[in-house]
């Protein structure tokens, strides 16, 4: 079956594509229920985009939660087998409040997990998963990659940590140089260290170039181990062709206790904030007490609402008018060659009200065109 | 084509001051200084649209993408927490955020503070540092008037040289953090005209530095 892509608005066209497209990877539908035990998110509200979370009582008594959230029910939901990886995708409706309005709304959500032991190239087919499936909604679009380990092992370095670190990681994930350098100085951190620090933070330029100017700021285990990580990415990244849209900026960031590895934010031209969104997460497995790895994102598609649509000003492309002593079968014939045509028809009785490209008239001399829109 | 880019500037005297900066950036758009009533000026050459917004709205116009820049003050900044880039302070429109209260008042620990401000996110994540009990009375104008009317204890608000403060006989009395103009950037905006938005801030930070 073709449907035409008049009638699919951007969500419902990028929900099919998405589809297509991870099962073709060999990921597999994971379907789970609306309903979720409340006591699931309790003890991981900072995981969830927005920490509100709405609540009804089941008949038993129990405290339940309509999905905010789709990662920790499918983690839960995994047995901690250490054998095998699961390649999973979902596309489900998630509840929750948004910044932009303060009641909640329903919204339609894709994503992708992949669990189990990752290797680099698990890492890496992720990524490229994450890269086309903005390609679906958009062609020009921006992968953003950061790496959380390598955020920590700065910090490290320089021992800041705690809230210190927090605080931190908020000015870099706002680009905020100025203040990286008052805090630096009050926390007495050497020059040539804050000097490192403001240029991890201004950094943003495609994957391999901008590792290549970092490489000499690399200190301390942790961040060689993440540095490494990011070269073996890239290189695997440009063996598929794909270098110029993806680009190294440290300022995407996340909650240090779930996400450990690393993490990647993505945009398209058009809609004002990040449409994609995800990373490694080993540290909320842990969390949950499954010994693996995971990686996996989500593409939030309630944004794509913002993206300019191309649709026509018309509700129809052609109306057809008749009235009582119009031949009815003459009606229905015309209406149904318009459509085999291609075109959207409406039969209307005497009058119309809606916007069209091309109003006709069935009346008993025969048919008519009263009024052609281009 | 080149990509235009959308400034938003706060009404008053630190949107014109800043948009001197920008101007001797070269950044400029003659149309913006004559006298009409007109809300959005372009220099097509230069890819470039300034509008006039009030102060506080700023950060709206950028975090939804509506701006691609815009100058805020870092009140505005702390009170919305808008998902932006904060890209440069211009070290423009100095003062800072503090509590003031009337010069004989006696602070009681053991009472709930009642705390008169435009700025309530700001005033509870101060107090909450300091695990004080509040009790928030949002106005949104003459804070100054609240402690001398008994309506509040004490005003967080912000002051630059406590002019208006002594003549009410009210006296600063702790400061919370120091306020100045920034350049703040949509995050998407960033990523799609990198090329002009950095270059932008370069010259812009170059400039600030020599003042």
């Amino acid at each position: 079956m073709s449907i035409s892509d008049k009638v699919l608005k951007n969500d419902e066209k990028a929900i099919f594509k998405l589809r297509e497209l991870y099962s073709k990877y060999g990921y597999s539908r994971y379907k789970v229920s609306k309903f979720e035990e409340y006591d699931l998110y309790a003890g991981n509200k900072s995981f969830l985009i927005s920490e509100n979370i709405l609540t009804f009582t089941d008949t038993d008594g129990k405290l339940m939660a309509l999905k905010p959230d789709v990662t920790l029910s499918i983690i839960k939901n995994l047995g901690d087998s250490a054998k095998g990886t699961h390649k999973l995708y979902y596309n489900e409706n998630v509840y929750r409040t948004s910044a932009a309005s303060d009641g909640f709304r329903e919204i339609m959500q894709t994503g992708l997990e992949c669990i189990g032991e990752l290797d680099i190239y698990a890492v890496c087919e992720v990524i490229m998963l994450a890269r086309k499936s903005l390609g679906v909604i958009s062609e020009n679009n921006i992968l953003d990659i950061s790496h959380m380990g390598f955020l920590m092992g700065l910090m490290e370095n320089v021992g800041i940590e705690g809230k210190d670190a927090d605080f931190l990681l908020d000015c870099i994930g706002h680009k905020n140089i100025p203040a990286i350098k008052a805090f630096c100085a009050e926390r007495g951190v050497s020059e040539s260290d804050t000097e490192d620090m403001c240029a991890v933070t201004a950094l943003y330029a495609p994957l391999s170039e901008a590792l290549a100017s970092i490489r000499d700021i690399v200190k301390g285990e942790k961040m060689r181990a993440a540095y490494d990580e990011l070269c073996a990415v890239a290189s695997l990244i440009e063996n598929f062709g794909e270098t110029e849209s993806i680009r190294l900026d440290f300022s995407t960031v996340n909650d240090m206790n779930y996400y450990n590895g690393i993490i990647f934010k993505g945009f398209v031209n058009g809609i004002p904030d990040g449409i994609l969104s995800g990373g490694r997460y080993d540290s909320l497995m842990q969390k949950m007490g499954k010994h693996t790895g995971a990686i996996g994102f989500a593409v939030y598609l309630d944004l794509l609402d913002r993206l300019e649509t191309g649709k026509s000003r018309y509700d129809v492309d052609t109306v057809l008018l008749y009235d009582d002593e119009s031949d009815i079968r003459l009606v229905a014939e015309l209406a149904d060659k318009l459509r085999s045509e291609g075109k959207t028809v409406r039969t209307e009785y005497k009058s119309t009200k809606v916007r069209y490209g091309e109003l006709v008239s069935v009346t008993k001399e025969g048919v008519k065109t009263l009024e052609a829109n281009d | 084509m080149k990509q235009m880019i959308n400034i938003a500037l706060p009404k008053g005297r630190l949107g014109e001051k800043a948009y001197r900066v920008f101007e001797e950036a070269g950044y400029e758009c003659p149309s913006i200084k004559e006298e009409n009533r007109k809300l959005i000026f372009a220099n097509e050459e230069k890819g470039i649209r300034y509008f006039w917004v009030k102060p506080s709205d700023v950060v709206i116009y950028v975090e939804r993408g509506a701006a691609d820049i815009g100058i805020a003050g870092k009140d505005i900044i702390l009170e919305y927490s808008p998902d932006i880039y904060e890209l440069a302070d211009l070290g423009m429109g100095k003062c800072r955020m503090a509590v003031a209260c009337k010069k004989d008042f006696c602070d009681d620990r053991d009472r709930t503070l009642r705390v008169a401000t435009k700025f309530p996110n700001i005033a509870k994540r101060y107090y909450a540092s300091q695990s004080r009990e509040i009790d928030i009375i949002k106005l949104n104008g003459s804070i100054e008037i609240a402690p001398i009317l008994g309506l509040s204890d004490v005003i967080v608000d912000i002051v630059e040289t406590g002019k208006t403060l002594y003549e009410n006989d009210l006296e600063p009395r702790e400061t919370i953090v120091d306020i100045s103009a920034r350049l703040i950037s949509n995050k998407a905006s960033y990523k799609f005209k990198n090329a002009e938005i950095s270059q932008m801030c370069e010259k812009i930070a170059e400039l600030v530095k020599a003042l």
